[in-house]
């Protein structure tokens, strides 16, 4: 993991933030400039409201170099309120209590860590909506 | 354009080959390929590898395995695609015969997987995957395949125990293929209690990382029989590409670029379905034969799985699947996968698949996929 690919990439992996397509108003994330759907420039910056439901979800048992000391961890497919499907790590539950629907909520937490480097890469996992107190 | 025949077949067993490097490996493929064909040379060399830079610490094998097997000078060039890498390099070499560019063209699929610990092969398996917003939050191959399983089952109403006809067909039908790394069959007690991998894929939803490597030799269809009484003919091969990132599909369940690829090759064949009697199907877990299955019209949405349940993929079925094994059970050495599934559907076609035979084959297809679906091909052979 090189530090400037970390930068380049930090809004996005700390505040969700992604695109709005002033032609079709479709929330673009990651942002990629151009329209997945009507294919125009698609510049406008948008920032998400990190709320959003379970699509899918599985553990993963065997990880990748930089993620073992994690595992086993919970990965799925998340449905952003505003529309789009994102993939990330959830968090602060058990997977056995995880459902597909489930409402869940982007919070900052470490990704991985790069062990000869020594960095420590954040960004964005989710965990379930707290119930109101 | 000319018509192209596969006039050569050659492959590796698949398995781990502690004695053998990957230029070795590819060697081996080319050298019993143009022995098949009985061809002294060839003008061009396409290989198909996925992970050799990050696995092997090599690239450049073009030149490298070219070389290696006295073929220094001609054109040698290596093609990438994840796990489509080796039915992407036949694209290339049948482009090339096709076109007239070039004659007797080899293409080579070859992958060293056995010498790493599973942490590195997971890590070079998820380049295939969207590096920033899969792999950089921890997804895998693996979890990725879990994913789309789990999504399935939910949206289509199955349990996992239903899935079980793919592994056991693709065991059933390794049994017979010497090349095969798993020659047991399973049945649907051993597929039910098998310990989950990333729930709900189990290590009998999962294809085994592996060494091996699968030629297969082109020549214009109009000499083929110059060096060989079995030619086979490429009907079709076409490439599409969809968004690496399975998360940013229109819909996840639906493969559109394998949907595409299988028209493509449908509409350059003049064929359909209905037409085709083998299908290799990239069961590099068991729905995504389903997914492949339903993107090329052999199945309605969400009916993937029932045809596995109704027995429609044995050999005797409607649409005979994993001929010899599959990645199943053939074993899964990524960048040769495509050839590997190229030289089983060519035995079948040329009436050498032994207990595997499917009666009267004349045409089979073959579908390999690249990491969850971001480059398919599709591939429509021939008896000649
Ligand atoms: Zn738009």
């Amino acid at each position: 993991m090189e530090v400037a690919r970390y930068w380049r990439a930090n809004r996005q992996r700390y505040q969700l933030v992604g695109e709005v397509c002033p032609n079709c108003q479709g929330k673009i994330f990651p942002p990629r400039d151009v329209c997945p759907v009507c294919e125009k420039e698609a510049k406008t910056p948008f920032t998400f409201s990190g709320h959003g439901e379970v699509y899918s979800y599985s553990t993963v048992y065997q990880a990748a170099d930089g993620y073992e000391q994690a595992t086993p961890y919970t990965v799925a497919m998340i449905r952003l309120a505003e529309g789009p499907l994102i993939s990330a790590q959830l968090t602060d539950v058990d997977e056995s209590d995880v459902k597909i629907g489930m409402p869940v909520e982007m919070v900052t937490r470490a990704l991985r860590e790069d062990g000869e480097r020594g960095m420590i890469v954040y960004g964005y996992k989710f965990r379930p909506v707290m119930a109101v107190a | 354009m000319r018509d192209v025949s596969i006039i050569g077949l050659g492959q590796t067993p698949v398995g781990e080959h502690w004695e053998l490097s990957l230029r070795e490996l590819g060697f081996n493929a080319l050298n019993a390929a143009m022995r098949d064909a009985r061809a002294e040379r060839v003008e061009a060399l396409y290989v198909g590898n996925a992970l050799s830079g990050s696995l092997t610490g090599q690239e450049h094998l073009g030149a490298l395995i070219a070389d290696f097997a006295g073929l220094r000078g001609i054109e040698a060039v290596k093609v990438e695609a994840a796990c489509a890498s080796g039915a992407a390099a036949f694209r290339i070499g049948y482009a090339m015969v096709a076109g007239g560019l070039a004659d007797i063209v080899a293409v080579v699929g070859a992958e060293k997987m056995s010498d790493h610990k599973p942490e590195t092969v997971t890590a070079a398996m998820s380049l295939g995957l969207d590096g920033d917003y899969e792999g950089m939050q921890g997804l895998t191959h693996l979890g990725v395949g879990a994913l789309l399983m789990r999504r399935y089952m939910h949206e289509h109403g199955y349990e996992r125990g239903d899935f079980a006809n793919f592994a056991i067909t693709a065991h059933a039908n390794a049994r017979a293929n010497p090349n095969a790394m798993y020659r047991s069959a399973i049945s649907a007690r051993h597929f039910n209690e098998a310990k989950p991998m990333a729930d709900p894929v189990s290590l009998f939803d999962s294809a085994p990382a592996a060494d091996g490597a699968a030629c297969v030799i082109l020549a214009p269809s109009q000499i083929a029989r110059d060096f060989t009484d079995k030619p086979v003919r490429v009907r079709a091969s076409a490439v599409a590409t969809d968004t690496v990132a399975a998360h940013d599909r229109r819909d996840p369940l639906y493969l559109e670029g394998a949907a595409m690829s299988a028209q493509r090759a449908y509409a350059a064949a003049g064929l359909g379905p209905d037409d085709i009697d083998l299908l290799e199907t990239h069961d590099a877990f068991t729905v995504m034969s389903a997914l492949s299955l339903e993107a090329c019209g052999f199945a309605a949405r969400g009916k993937g799985v029932r045809l596995a349940m109704d027995g429609e993929i044995g050999l005797r079925g409607r649409i005979p699947i994993t001929t010899m094994g599959g990645l199943k059970a053939r074993g899964n050495p990524v960048g040769a996968t495509g050839l590997y599934q190229l030289v089983e559907v060519a035995q079948q076609l040329r009436g050498e698949a032994g207990d595997n035979q499917v009666a009267n084959a004349r045409l089979g297809m073959a579908q390999n996929i690249g990491g969850s679906g971001g480059t398919v091909v599709t591939t429509i052979l021939e008896r000649q």
